[in-house]
Order: structure tokens, then C-alpha cells, then sequence
């Protein structure tokens, strides 16, 4: 349980860190570079900094557009097409994210097991 | 097995990172573009505009004050600094705009959406947008006060543009996955042929060849009449001409070109229009002179406008400006207001040119050959491999048509000669009337403005009231223009310009105002040919008849007429109807539409049904009298005007083309007028099954569209306004009121105006259309003149900007 909350907490100071240098794969290289320290094992591998990265992109959005009434959101969430509803659009935002951080975790299991 | 697994996962994360960051079909780049770091949700916030910023580039500070629209009032020590903070303030809240609008007319949507935009992008190049906008900067080179300021402007933007990181650029990027670019002075100068293209565009040559050669010469004269008994035009019927001593030019001894053309390019909108007017002290109840302007656009988000104020300590200007052009464009200062409506004449004319050889590099003229010159138009697309077009020009302008375009013949083509490739500094009279003191200096102002012509209607302090009808107008022979021209010809080129001074103007008419509403600009007694450009001929009749009805106006007057939706068209044919009409064979279902419509008092409100029956039958109408125009599948043709039309359906109902020609009886207007309100309360009914009852506003429907097709989730819907494309209050479905202007010549000067959008750019900005509830209704906004750089009661933000030392 330790391992995953490393795991977790480490993955966001990484891609928070990096957000303020790199584009938005920046998620991609914290859920890597997590993975390749602080190994965790089976679906625990892609969860974690699944979760992680969901975390950090819905709440990131969600207290950004809150202090403005999600006036675009609710239109992004309508062009996307989403219904319109800005809270589905916070729940996408944080699969893409969690999806990219998760999947590149992945290749950095793969790399420490080889090394290993 | 371990390396085959990090092999898949390798694959699969580049797989991953390929999808969320590439743009696939209309799906934005996923992962890039919701990333809430650097993505769309960092354009989910407020304006941000208080502080102080440094910028290279000013020579002293700059302060902007925005008041609680979001309007900047501009400070500045001199006009250099003044246009670089108006680039600057106008690229914080409308870049993508700026830069789509100008991708737009040089043709380089394809660029940033992709092959869709290919045709558009080629029509561009064809007609020759990049030209015209070459053309206009040479002219300006010799002005370096102008060539200084456009620099300014462009400096501005750009400083705006330098300062952005990812996370701000501006939504519409971010969706279409691409960077700005930039500004530059060729941009301002392609807004302005952007602008030219809108209003100075319109011709009928090709349709009417075809239509004289189709219906002969005798009926072409009955369909297409240069005036009207009843225009009223919009310099008054009784000015004196005698002060012009220049001659109309006579016509040659020559032959027309009487070719089949099957297709054409899409015309500007008929309905870009405008009403102005201004009444004199005395005619005023507050003893001012007193002025108003709405231009009639397709309306988008972001507007075409955007409110500004802007200062020196020599003047002080606010009005409208056009993103990415300097100056006010239709505004006031402390000494005058003034305010433009496309004054059209046919400024666009093409001729037939006959190549010598296969080659295409020599043409016919005259007695021997002239050479053309290539110009390869390079469209890049998004996606896709690069476009190569060669468009051939000729001294007359570009070969539109030929046969890469339109056209089958490798022989021949035609060419287009468009006042719009003359080139000419029509940003400086903009510049200058913002300063303009009086009536010397707005007369001044003007004097070298070139295109899209416009009706300069002007009011001062002083007490002066005026209109100059101005651009550059070829002198044309009696009929020159109206059909393909013979480009081998000499004679028939354009011989010559209207001297200036000769134009249509009027100052201090006797009535009292003076007004344009697109109508024709004078009477038959102007000594020079203008042809019937598809002149209004309601709004102008309804303007001039409001302003004659009593002595004294005010402001509530002067709002009411703006939003009057009074539709005189309807008023001068359905009393007819009425009564001529059979209405023996009319169901009982179609009984119950006839009497809505019959009751109605003529005004398009938006809560009547009567409205929405002319909308609906009107039309239909109209193709039942022309069902020989319909008929013509593969010749482009342009069908007879609203006016005309209605003239002979009420006084020659028996008239040879009342008749439907596939039908074996011998239709009159009467016929017409059961047969097409049977299909239009067919249709109706059609509609209200569908969605419900057909009030106006539900069934008129007016949007305002995103610039960006139309968007759906950055456009509003069904907005409540009444009116059609001829009523004063011009608003069809998309068209309309692009902004409404009332100034009061009081000292200082009161000024009313709004405008359908949103000082935002930004979709999620609550200043993006806020402007649009007020707009349906007809209300207007007090703006505020700020009489110095004190930040007084309404302003709630303040911006410095100082020069980084």
C-alpha cells in the first residue's frame, strides 16, 4: 500500500513539476519516470498513476474554470460533443490524462524489469 | 517474452501519445488540448487586464482604461503610441480573428482547416486579394506618416503576440491546432480588401450577358430599369449640377461579347447595407445636430466591431474600429461625429480576352498583342499536398475564368477589372476624420479615399450637417459595365475617372437631414452614367419619409426608426393582392392563414404569424413570375429586382412573363398570387408539424455564427428581433444591424450605440456576447467619452503601458 501512495504521491509532484516546462505529454514522462523508481505490480503498474493524473488534471480544471463559471467548459463540453456538461468534460479531461500517464508507467515497468 | 512486452508497450505508448496529440478530422489534438496546464481550460478565465506591462516600442507611457463593457479608453502621448496600444488592446481581445479574418482574404484558410477550404482559398487567389492589397501599400509608401503608423499597429499586435505563452492563445487555435503568426502591415491592408471584397463586388455582367441574349434586348430594358419613379435618392432631387463641368463619356461605336457563361463565383450578400443620417440644430429638440449609423453585415462572433476610444493630447476619437485596421471607422470626436453606408456602383467589370496562342502569354488588343504575367498562387493545405494555381493578368486586372477555372476554352478567358486592384490609401481618410475639427477637414479627409465607396455622412458642433457619396468612380459611357465587355477593344476599357470634386455630396440641404440607406446616390439628372447596382429602394423611402413627417426629432426618435421594422415591400404589393386575388378555391385550412395575413398592419414583429406567411409566400411568389429564369439550368442569370418585380405584378398583371411557361395555360398575376399561397400554406403547415407555431421569431430564426463555420457552441440562437432585409431595422436571418450608433452634437458629445457580439473574443469570456440580449431588443448602451485620462465612475480596470528602457 506504501509502494502505490509513493507511487501516487510522486507521480503529481513529477508532472506538476514538468507542466510548468513541457507540453502536455509532460504527464506521459511523470508516469514513466514513476514507474521506473517506484515499481509497483500488476494492474497497480497502470491504476495508480492512472489515478494519479486523473486527480491532478480534473481538480487542475476544475478549480481553474470554477472561478469562471465554467462559462467555456459547458461550451467545449457541447462542440465535443458532451451534452453540454461541463462535469463529464473534468471526467474526460482526467481519463486522457490518467490514460497517457498510465500507459507510458507501463513502458517504464517494462524497462526497470529488463534493467533488473 | 520481456522484450517482446517492452516492445508492446513502447508501441502502445507512442501509439497513445500519437492520438492525444494530433488533430484527427474535427476532433482537436485530445490530450494537448485538454490538458488543463497549457490547454483550453486555461482560456476558461475572466478578463485579466489591470497592471502594468513594459513593451519595446513606445516612446512614452501609454494608459487604458477599460470601462464596464470592456471598452478601452486609450491614452497616448502621440499617434505612434496611440496605434501601437491600439494593436496592442485590440490583439488582447481579438487575435484569432485578426489572423483568420486576414487568412481568409488572402486565401490561406486551407492552411489551418484543410482541404475543405481549397475552392474558397482558389477563388481568392482568382481574384487577385493578395494584388489589391500589394497594390494598396504602394500607394500608401509616399505617405510616411501613414506607413509610420501602420508599423506602430503592427508592432503592437505583434508585442501582444510575443508575450503569449501556450497556455494563452486563444481558443480557436488550440482547436485547430496551430500557432499565430503575427501581424504585419499587408494585413491591415488585406482586412481593408476583406472589406472592399464585401461591399465593392457586386456585378450582374456575365448573369445579364446571358439574359440579354436569352430574352432579347426589349425585354432586358422592361427587367432591369436604372430608376424608379419613386427612389429617392440619397443626394436630394433638387441639387443643382451646374457646378460640374466634366462630361459623361460617349458611348463607342462597338460590338458586346454575347457569350454563355454557366457558372459564376458567389456574390457578396445583397444586403450588405446601411442606413445613416443626420439632422440639422434645427431640426433637433435638443438644438444639436444629431447623427446615426447602423451597418448592415453578416453578423459573427467575435463582431466585425470592436468600441474604442482613442487619444492624444490633440484629439480624442471613440466609435468602432475593425480588428486589424487603424483609427475609429464609424465614431465621433469632440467637434463631429460621422458615420459610412456602402455607397455601391458597379466597380467591377469583366472583359472577354482572346489569347493569340495555346501559350497564353500574348492577348489580344487592339491593332496587335499585349503580354500577360503569370502569378503562381502557391495554396498550402493543412494535410495535404500544396495547390499550384497560375492565374494570368492582363492590364485590365487577373483572367478570373479560364479554362484551369470555369471556363473550356484554351483560347480565351475573362478578365476582371475591379476598383478594388487600384491600390490607394484607404486607411489615412479614416485617421484623419478621426481628427477632424470641421467641415473643411472632414471634406479633406475623404478626398482620397478610394473603395468600397461609401456614404460619408458627417455632423458637427459647429452646426453643420453633410454627405459626400465618396470612392474613386470610373466615368462610364451610358450602359458601360453592365454586360462583358469586349478586353481587346480600347474603347472599351475605362476611359477615365469622375474627378473628385465632382461626386455626389450635399451640405446644409434645405429639408433639414440628410440620409443613405444604399439607394441610389442621385436622381436622373447626375451628368454622369451609374447603373442600378441592386439600389434599395424600401429602407431609404422610409427614412426620408420619417425624417419629412414632422419638424422635430430626439433621440427616442432616432432609436425608433433604427429598430423600425416597418416592411413597406409587403405594404406596396398585398393590398393588391387583396384584392385581386380569387380566394373562391382557398380551403378552409388555407382561408384561416389568408385572414392572419390579411389582418396584418405590415410590421415585421417578432410575436406575429403574418410575418412569418410573407416570408414564407413571398418568395414563392416571386420564382412563379421568373419560372423562365428557374428554367435556365446551366447559365447563370441574375433574376430582376424586388422592386421591379412588384411593379408589374400591380400594373402589368398580364404581362408575358406572369405566364409559367410548363404549364399549358396562360397564367396572370392573379393566377400567381393562388397558386403560390396554396404552396406556401402547404409548407407551413409542413413547418408546424415539424416545430410548432410559426411565430416570427421561431420561424425567422436569427443566429449569430461563430466566424469558424459557425460553431453551434460559440454562436447564439433564435434571438428575438424583428425586422427582414428591407426594413430600416435590416435583420434577416443572419444579416443585419452590425452595430447602431446615435451622437448627440452637444459639448461634450453624447453617444448611444451597440452592437450584437461581445468586446471578447474569448467564447469563454462573459463579454463575448453579452452585448447580444440588449441588441435584440432594441436598447442601447450610454457610452462613455472619458473627457481626460482620469479614471472617473464607470471604468473598473486600468492598464499601463511604458517603454522597457
Amino acid at each position: 500500500m506504501k509502494a502505490k501512495l509513493i507511487n501516487f504521491i510522486v507521480t503529481i509532484i513529477i508532472a506538476l513539476i514538468l507542466s510548468q516546462f513541457l507540453p502536455w505529454w509532460s504527464v506521459m514522462v511523470a508516469g514513466f519516470v514513476s514507474s521506473l523508481f517506484f515499481s509497483l505490480k500488476k494492474a497497480s503498474v497502470f491504476f495508480v498513476p492512472f489515478l494519479a493524473i486523473f486527480f491532478f488534471w480534473s481538480v487542475f480544471a476544475y478549480v481553474g474554470a470554477s472561478q469562471n463559471d465554467f462559462t467555456l467548459s459547458k461550451k467545449i463540453a457541447e462542440l465535443l460533443p458532451l451534452g453540454g456538461n461541463e462535469y463529464l468534460l473534468i471526467f474526460v479531461t482526467g481519463v486522457v490524462g490518467g490514460l497517457a500517464a498510465g500507459v507510458a508507467a507501463l513502458l517504464g515497468k517494462q524497462l526497470s524489469s529488463l534493467a533488473k | 517474452m520481456k522484450y517482446l512486452k517492452l516492445i508492446t508497450t513502447l508501441v502502445l505508448t507512442l501509439a497513445v501519445f500519437f492520438v492525444l496529440n494530433t488533430k484527427l478530422g474535427s476532433i482537436p489534438p485530445v490530450g494537448k488540448f485538454l490538458d488543463p496546464v497549457n490547454g483550453v481550460w486555461q482560456n476558461d478565465t475572466g478578463e485579466n487586464i489591470t497592471g502594468e506591462l513594459a513593451l519595446d516600442g513606445l516612446t512614452a507611457p501609454v494608459t487604458i482604461h477599460y470601462d464596464e463593457h470592456l471598452i478601452p479608453h486609450i491614452f497616448a502621448e502621440n499617434d505612434n503610441d496611440l496605434y501601437f496600444a491600439q494593436g496592442y488592446v485590440t490583439a488582447q481581445h481579438r487575435l484569432w480573428q485578426m489572423e483568420f479574418q486576414t487568412h481568409a482574404a488572402a486565401g490561406r484558410l486551407s492552411e489551418i482547416v484543410g482541404e475543405g477550404a481549397i475552392d474558397y482559398d482558389k477563388r481568392q487567389r482568382r481574384l487577385g486579394m493578395v494584388y489589391g492589397a500589394e497594390r494598396a501599400l504602394e500607394g500608401m509608401k509616399a505617405n510616411t506618416d501613414a506607413m509610420n503608423f501602420l508599423q506602430a499597429y503592427s508592432d503592437g499586435v505583434n508585442a501582444y503576440v510575443n508575450s503569449l505563452d501556450e497556455a494563452d492563445i486563444p481558443v480557436e487555435f488550440k482547436l485547430l491546432d496551430y500557432k499565430p503568426e503575427g501581424w504585419s502591415m499587408q494585413k491591415t491592408a488585406l482586412l481593408l480588401m476583406y472589406m472592399t471584397k464585401t461591399l465593392a463586388s457586386r456585378e450582374h455582367d456575365l448573369e445579364y450577358t446571358n439574359a440579354l441574349r436569352i430574352f432579347g434586348k426589349e425585354n432586358f430594358d422592361k427587367l432591369y430599369p436604372d430608376f424608379f419613379d419613386t427612389t429617392d435618392p440619397v443626394i436630394p432631387k433638387d441639387t443643382d449640377w451646374s457646378f460640374i463641368t466634366a462630361e459623361q463619356t460617349a458611348i463607342p461605336a462597338s460590338e458586346l461579347p454575347l457569350d454563355t457563361i454557366a457558372e459564376t463565383l458567389p456574390k457578396p450578400h445583397p444586403n450588405n447595407g446601411s442606413n445613416n443620417w443626420a439632422i440639422s440644430a434645427a431640426k433637433s429638440a435638443t438644438g444639436n445636430p444629431m447623427l446615426a449609423n447602423d451597418p448592415h453585415l453578416t453578423l459573427n462572433l467575435p463582431s466585425i466591431w470592436y468600441v474604442m476610444q482613442l487619444s492624444t493630447p490633440e484629439y480624442s476619437a471613440m466609435g468602432v474600429t475593425l480588428p486589424g485596421a487603424l483609427g475609429v471607422i464609424s465614431g465621433w470626436n469632440e467637434n463631429i461625429a460621422w458615420g459610412v453606408t456602402n455607397a455601391t456602383r458597379d466597380l467591377l467589370d469583366w472583359y472577354k480576352i482572346d489569347f493569340k496562342d495555346e501559350s497564353r502569354t500574348e492577348y489580344k488588343y487592339g491593332d496587335g498583342y499585349r503580354e500577360t504575367t503569370a502569378r503562381i498562387e502557391e495554396i498550402k493545405v493543412k494535410g495535404a499536398k500544396t495547390v499550384i494555381d497560375t492565374v494570368l493578368y492582363t492590364h485590365h486586372g487577373p483572367v478570373v475564368y479560364d479554362h484551369n477555372f470555369s471556363g473550356d476554352s484554351e483560347l480565351s478567358g475573362y478578365a476582371m477589372k475591379w476598383i478594388g486592384h487600384l491600390g490607394g490609401d484607404c486607411q489615412s481618410p479614416f485617421l484623419n476624420l478621426n481628427r477632424a475639427k470641421n467641415y473643411e477637414d472632414y471634406k479633406n479627409a475623404i478626398k482620397p479615399y478610394v473603395a468600397p465607396a461609401q456614404n460619408f455622412v458627417f455632423a458637427s458642433a459647429e452646426g453643420d450637417i453633410a454627405l459626400w457619396i465618396q470612392g474613386k468612380f470610373p466615368n462610364k459611357w451610358e450602359g458601360q459595365g453592365k454586360f462583358l465587355m469586349d478586353g481587346s477593344n480600347p474603347d472599351h476599357d475605362w476611359q477615365g475617372f469622375i474627378p473628385q470634386e465632382f461626386n455626389a455630396h450635399t451640405k446644409n440641404p434645405e429639408r433639414g437631414f440628410v440620409s443613405s440607406a444604399n439607394q441610389h446616390p442621385t436622381d436622373e439628372t447626375y451628368p454622369f452614367y451609374v447603373m442600378n447596382d441592386g439600389y434599395d429602394t424600401y429602407r431609404s423611402r422610409v427614412i426620408n419619409n420619417f425624417f419629412r413627417s414632422k419638424d422635430k426629432f430626439s433621440k427616442e426618435d432616432f432609436k425608433a426608426l433604427q429598430n423600425n421594422t416597418f416592411n413597406l415591400k409587403a405594404s406596396e404589393l398585398l393590398p393588391y393582392v387583396f384584392e385581386h386575388m380569387d380566394t373562391v378555391e382557398l380551403t378552409t385550412e388555407e382561408q384561416e392563414v389568408y385572414d392572419q395575413i390579411r389582418n396584418w398592419d405590415f410590421y415585421n414583429d417578432i410575436d406575429g404569424v403574418a410575418p412569418s406567411i410573407w416570408m414564407n409566400w413571398w418568395p414563392k411568389l416571386y420564382w412563379k413570375v421568373w419560372d423562365e429564369y428557374a428554367a435556365q439550368k446551366d447559365v447563370a442569370l441574375d433574376s430582376p429586382f424586388t422592386y421591379r418585380t412588384i411593379e408589374m405584378l400591380t400594373t402589368m398583371p398580364n404581362d408575358e412573363f406572369m405566364d409559367i411557361k410548363e404549364t399549358p395555360e396562360t397564367e396572370t398575376a392573379q393566377d400567381l398570387f393562388v397558386l403560390s399561397f396554396k404552396e406556401a400554406v402547404e409548407s407551413l403547415n409542413e413547418w408546424k408539424a415539424e416545430n410548432g407555431d410559426y411565430n416570427y421569431q421561431a420561424y425567422k430564426a436569427t443566429y449569430v455564427g461563430h466566424l469558424l463555420q459557425g460553431i453551434p457552441a460559440f454562436s447564439r440562437f433564435e434571438l428575438p428581433i424583428g425586422g427582414d432585409g428591407n426594413t430600416v431595422n435590416a435583420m434577416s436571418q443572419t444579416h443585419g444591424p452590425s452595430w447602431r450608433m446615435i451622437v448627440e452634437l452637444s459639448s461634450p458629445p453624447k453617444a448611444l450605440g451597440i452592437y450584437p457580439g461581445g468586446q471578447s473574443g474569448n467564447p469563454g469570456s462573459k463579454y463575448y456576447d453579452n452585448f447580444i440580449d440588449d441588441w435584440a431588443a432594441g436598447k442601447y448602451h450610454s457610452l462613455n467619452f472619458m473627457p481626460s485620462n482620469e479614471a472617473n465612475d464607470g471604468i473598473m480596470a486600468s492598464q499601463t503601458l511604458t517603454p522597457n528602457n
